[in-house]
């Protein structure tokens, strides 16, 4: 290896269009590609694509429950949308949302070519659709989709048709692209950094994947294992989820939520670190305590495994399990914390404006700790024997999954849409679309504390009466926050293909990184050469000392 | 900080008239309109778990003045259009120590009551009657296993009422308004036969399934139990006041897990012993006639 | 090192991936039609194993190919082996969740179903005749009474095939880097033929097991987590085989280099863990 192969790719960051060697043709360019941003750029066009039929199924849901008594769905219909619901958001929307974005920053971030492993990229990517499609056809198929809800215990799960077998494979296949997505996270993190970009220098977003891949890698496998042993109890007569055969119900909901809770902070750590890029941008200052964020980061991440059985509390666990799950659980609030509070300092004595990307970001401080609030209630034992499988909880992971995770990608999509595309969006229209998801979604969730309070359990298709004025304050909150998302898709839309406002390299002002080194947009191959790194072009790091 | 404490306060104004909302809805037995809190409930333990709740309500309540109270003002006094210059620092020590121990203060705050709580539910003996319930899709069965150390042959099965069953079908025009018990609508929240329990006695439950998972939960009593299939859970209540309890299968169980309503009346002793006397004559002249089935009754499981 | 500068290697568009996903729809799709009965369904997901087969060769074809001429460096290497690593991590905790089946059932489920611990009251009223007991099909018999395989038999064979399947395999490797070709290809054809003849005794177990123990999938919690824990581990080992005979074919074709050869270690590394799981297995499955 004497000089640069010619196979090698070589061509410097310049964005000349004729430099750019993006490969011809339609197919070629999206099907076959190994270019992280390409892939990016596939995986956040499938996670809006979802997002909005995971969404229009949660309308259905809340027309429904517009009103006391059945309108408009058989009750076997509404369990399937609420499980497809759940499903699509998790699986399809928001981790696809978090690896595409992963996918395009963090090369730019830490001064990589690509990704470490571009073809199984491509892979993790295309196997996507291909499990959505057999996820979302089981709606066709013989006794319609699954109706167990997402969590799936048996032996309700398995009381399906054919759902149950392309469920489980869905599933299956899901979690192989997360892995393999999750592998060449972490080796692209640990292995491509340019010289200089020590790990702890490294901007917070890439920080948050780095853990964040290392849960999936953790917790995918086992919700496979989980999944498979529903599948062989259902087709091979195995009997681990039956008492009568010395099984036990109960042990898949350990299995399962030993990855479900993970699984909800990979659906919230890079949400924490768009939100830790965001704050110090538009503070024009430092983050607050950059050290500490990124070891609340790692205890968040380590607790999590702890904690599963919160998910549990009324199954008949014995006291001490209860109470071990009770503390371990609360325990959690205070890494968090550290978190909201630096970020609240990084804000304290700034320089402070508000683009659309910062207004989303201070949302999502706010509204998703109400959500962890609701969620320390739900922690305390005797609280949640209330609480639990009641509206309360709907409430709780709403907040912190829509206002949490969904804002998070919102947010990150306005700071790096000029980047993606060069142009900037319309801040007019931005801040509409803020302002409208902003109030809509309090409209929608904070009247479910309240029926959930009252007695009303989630996953029904109908209620008594005295619910009936709070679900219908929710299902208009509903339809407001859902009709606001088309604003959403307007501004992406009008931003790439029409914006005139060209985007500059820095984009804001307050903006530090590699990624805004680059050019807007960035061109298909940057850093081809390791950048050499100088203290100013970090995005965080102990510079200050 | 003169703006920060008028948005502390204004905050604090606005969470203690929500608290008298709360406080006004708690006495009634079943669900109100705009009810906003979880009921107070009719046993000792279900006011002590509306007390835990209330004290993490009341924390976080706290915790989010201060929090959105700071955010607020660094949002007003900090605006660039305000003229603010960005300062340099990016570290305090002190400060995060802080904020680390103080949560955990807090934590051990919400947690001690919590414990107590929790190990007091756990004791279930004593107890001086048993009930065992099964959930079926979907509905309960109730078995009065034995009262005050007497066996007895009664059981039966709750299911929705005919009322709510027939306006609750997909487009049946029929409006869930009228479904009423009195003055109480009940609509989904009433059985054909509810479970019948004495005041001031102390009841064990054992609870089960038969086929899924379902949940058996009266908000008034203040827990909720699964019943799993194969399995049997145990908890306990002793109920202070009589009057009619409403609550719901609280475990998604298929098509109808909406439709399988718990309600229990608990009735004074001397009431509750007369009514299980003419039970018991109905269960043992029921039992003659057809004696076969009857005797496989109590091992329910087969 | 400065000529590493800018060589790190980003392949040029690629269609093996995608044929990789059809593959697996077809693999996965036609499963879930052959598991409920529907006859086509076995057919596609022939095709779709056939797919996954065509894009492994192709696929890996491409990266020998690559790695031939000389386009990877120290850094994709690197990669490469995060790669691997990670992945055996990821089927370690497939594994896990086996293992914590077992571990669940036998410390926790099946000790209060005989009325253990918290377990009393379930004892009492729906298993009343139901002692507990390891192993078991359950308090209610399911699938009839059933013998265990001795662990002494095949499974201690079994045990010592797999270890020195394990010090075959360091031995060819330990050729592979001093550059004795025969002695490599003859250690590792060695390995390949311990592990067959493994698999030949698993099979053997298995019908055993079937015929003469009326031990199956269908024996309560034990035949599951009998079968479920041996049965994975075995298509392990399967893979594992035809991994290291693909290494074997390549050694032949004298594709490796004493410091370039890191198919080979991935292999070897994959055919440890595939090793360490089985003395889990042969502890926890037969012997405790
Ligand atoms: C992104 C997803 C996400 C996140 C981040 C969280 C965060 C938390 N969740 Fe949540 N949760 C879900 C998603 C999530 N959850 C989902 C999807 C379910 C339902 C699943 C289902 O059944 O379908 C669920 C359900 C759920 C339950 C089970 C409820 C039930 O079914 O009965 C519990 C119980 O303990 C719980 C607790 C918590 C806690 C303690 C946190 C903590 O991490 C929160 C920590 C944050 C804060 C506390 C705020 C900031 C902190 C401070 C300002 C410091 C000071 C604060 C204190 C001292 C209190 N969650
Ligand atoms: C990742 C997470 C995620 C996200 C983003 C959402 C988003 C939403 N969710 Fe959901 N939800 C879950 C995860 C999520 N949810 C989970 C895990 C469950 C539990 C499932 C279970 O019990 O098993 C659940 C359950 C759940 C329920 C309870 C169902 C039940 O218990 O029976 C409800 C009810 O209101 C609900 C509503 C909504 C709404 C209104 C939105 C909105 O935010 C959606 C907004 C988006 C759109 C609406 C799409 C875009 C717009 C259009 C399509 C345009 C057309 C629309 C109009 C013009 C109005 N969700
Ligand atoms: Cu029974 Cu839900
Ligand atoms: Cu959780």
């Amino acid at each position: 290896m004497a000089a640069v192969n010619p196979a090698i790719h070589d061509t410097h960051h310049d964005g000349h269009a004729g430099h750019d060697d993006k490969p011809h043709g339609f197919l070629h360019r999206w099907l076959f590609t190994t270019n992280h941003k390409d892939i990016g750029t596939l995986y956040l066009v499938f996670s809006l694509t979802m997002f909005f039929i995971g969404g229009s199924f949660a309308m259905l849901i809340r027309a429904e429950l517009f009103q006391p008594g059945l309108q408009l769905l058989q009750p076997e219909t509404f369990n399937e949308l609420t499980t497809m619901h759940a499903l699509i958001m998790i699986f399809g929307a928001i981790m696809p949302a978090f690896v595409g974005l992963g996918n395009w920053m963090i090369p730019l971030q830490i001064g990589a070519p690509d990704m470490a492993l571009p073809r199984m990229n491509n892979w993790s990517f295309w196997i996507l659709p291909f499990a959505f499609l057999l996820l979302i056809g089981e709606i066709f198929m013989p006794g319609g989709g699954p109706q167990g809800g997402w969590t799936m215990y048996p032996p309700l799960s398995l009381e399906g048709g054919f759902n149950v077998a392309f469920m489980i494979f869905a599933i299956h296949l899901m979690g192989i692209s997360s892995i393999m997505g999750a592998i060449n996270i972490i080796a692209t993190i640990l292995n491509m950094r340019a010289p200089g970009m020590d790990l702890l220098k490294m901007p917070v977003f890439v920080w948050s994947w780095l853990i964040t891949a290392f849960l999936l890698i953790a917790v995918m496998p086992v919700l496979a294992g989980a999944v498979t042993m529903l599948l062989t109890d259902k087709y091979f007569g195995t009997s681990f989820f039956h008492a009568a055969g010395g099984g036990d119900p109960v042990m898949y909901q350990h299995i399962f939520w030993f990855f479900g809770h993970p699984e909800v902070y990979i659906m919230i750590l890079p949400a924490f670190g768009i939100v830790s890029e965001i704050i110090p941008t538009f503070s024009r200052k430092p983050i607050f305590g950059y050290q500490a964020m990124v070891y609340a980061i790692a205890s968040i991440a380590f607790l999590s495994f702890i904690v599963w059985a919160h998910h549990m509390f009324t199954v008949g666990m014995p006291l001490g399990g209860e109470l071990f799950f009770m503390y371990a659980t609360m325990l959690i609030a205070i890494p968090t914390g550290v978190k909201v509070f630096n970020w609240l300092s990084t804000m304290w004595q700034g320089s402070l404006t508000f683009e659309t990307p910062m207004l989303f970001a201070i949302a999502f401080v706010i509204l998703f700790t109400i959500g962890g609030f609701s969620g320390v209630m739900c922690a305390i034992v005797p609280a949640d024997f209330q609480y639990q499988d009641t509206y309360f909880v709907v409430a709780h992971f709403h907040y912190v999954l829509v206002s949490g995770a969904a804002f998070g990608i919102m947010a990150a999509a306005y700071y790096w849409l000029p980047k993606w595309s060069g142009n900037m969006y319309s801040e007019k229209w931005g801040k509409i679309h803020f302002w409208s998801s902003a109030i809509a979604v309090n409209v929608l969730f904070f009247p479910q504390h309240f029926v959930g309070l009252a007695g009303m359990p989630r996953r029904i298709p109908d209620y008594n009466v005295a619910f009936a004025d709070f679900n219908m304050i929710s299902s208009i909150g509903g339809f407001w926050f859902g009709a606001s998302q088309l604003i959403f898709v307007g501004v992406i839309i009008h931003c790439v293909y029409f914006s005139r406002q060209r985007a500059t390299a820095q984009v804001w002002e307050g903006a530090r990184g590699l990624e805004w080194t680059v050019p807007s947009p960035a061109p298909f191959h940057t850093f081809s050469t390791p950048p050499v790194i100088t203290n100013d072009m970090l995005a965080h790091g102990d510079v200050s000392h | 900080m003169i703006s920060f404490g008028m948005v502390g306060a204004r905050r604090a104004a606005a969470a203690v008239a929500a608290f008298a909302l709360f406080a006004s809805g708690t006495v009634m037995a079943g669900p109100q309109p705009w009810q906003l809190n979880m009921p107070t409930g009719v046993t000792s333990i279900s006011q002590r778990i509306h007390g835990v709740h209330m004290l993490a309500f009341w924390i976080c309540v706290a915790i989010g003045v201060i929090v959105y109270g700071a955010m607020v003002y660094a949002m007003f006094k900090f605006r660039k259009s305000r003229g603010a210059v960005a300062a340099k620092w990016s570290h305090n020590t002190m400060l995060e120590a802080v904020w680390t121990t103080i949560p955990i203060l807090i934590l051990i705050a919400m947690a001690w009551p919590a414990t107590k709580l929790l190990i007091d539910m756990a004791h279930v003996e004593n107890s001086e009657m048993t009930i065992k319930v099964t959930g079926y899709q979907w509905k309960w069965r109730y078995e009065y296993v034995d009262y005050f150390g007497k066996a007895t042959p009664v059981n039966f099965i709750s299911t929705l009422d005919a009322e709510s069953n027939r306006v609750r079908q997909t487009g049946s025009g029929l409006d869930p308004h009228s479904v009423k018990e009195g003055d109480e609508n009940v609509y989904l929240l009433n059985v054909d036969k509810p479970l019948v329990l004495p005041v001031g006695v102390k009841v064990r439950f054992v609870i089960t399934a038969d086929d899924v998972i379902h949940s058996w939960w009266v908000p008034d009593l203040g827990w909720k139990q699964d019943a799993i299939p194969g399995i049997i859970n145990d908890n306990w209540t002793r109920i202070d006041v009589a009057g009619t309890y409403r609550g719901q299968c609280a475990e998604l169980c298929g098509r109808d897990h909406g439709f399988m309503p718990i309600v229990v009346k608990a009735v004074p002793k001397a009431e509750f012993e007369q009514w299980l006397a003419t039970q018991q004559a109905a269960a043992s002249a029921s039992k003659t006639a057809q004696a076969a089935p009857a005797a496989a009754l109590p091992a329910t499981q087969g | 090192m400065a000529q590493t500068q800018g060589a790190y290697y980003v392949p040029h568009g690629s269609h093996w991936p995608i044929v990789g996903s059809f593959g697996l729809l077809g693999a996965v799709g036609g499963a879930g039609l052959w598991l409920n009965e529907v006859m086509v369904g076995k057919p596609i997901m022939a095709v779709g194993i056939g797919l996954l087969v065509v894009m492994l060769f192709g696929w890996f074809g491409s990266v020998i190919r690559e790695s031939l001429a000389g386009y990877y460096n120290k850094q994709v290497d690197v990669s490469f082996r995060m790669g691997m690593i990670w992945f055996i991590f990821s089927e370690v905790m497939f594994f896990a969740a086996f293992f914590g089946a077992l571990f669940y059932a036998r410390t926790f489920s099946v000790p209060w179903l005989g009325g253990e611990g918290d377990g009393a009251l379930t004892n009492f009223y729906l298993w009343p005749q139901y002692a507990a007991a390891w192993p078991t099909n359950g308090p209610a018999d399911i699938g009839g009474g059933f013998s265990t395989m001795s662990p002494w038999g095949i499974p201690l064979l079994n045990t010592l095939l797999l270890l020195s399947s394990g010090v075959t395999i360091t031995i060819a490797h330990h050729a592979l880097r001093t550059g004795h070709r025969a002695r490599l290809l003859v250690f590792l054809a060695l390995t390949v033929i311990l592990g067959a003849i493994f698999l030949g005794f698993q099979v053997h177990e298995y019908a055993e097991a079937y015929e003469h123990f009326n031990l199956t999938l269908g024996s309560g919690i034990y035949g599951s987590t009998f079968f479920m824990l041996t049965g994975f581990h075995g298509l392990h080992v399967t893979l594992g085989a035809i991994m290291l005979a693909v290494m074997w074919a390549r050694c032949a074709k004298g594709h490796f280099t004493r410091d370039n050869h890191f198919a080979f270690e991935a292999v070897a590394w994959y055919w440890h863990f595939v090793d360490v799981v089985w003395l889990g297995l042969f502890l926890f499955v037969y012997v405790l």
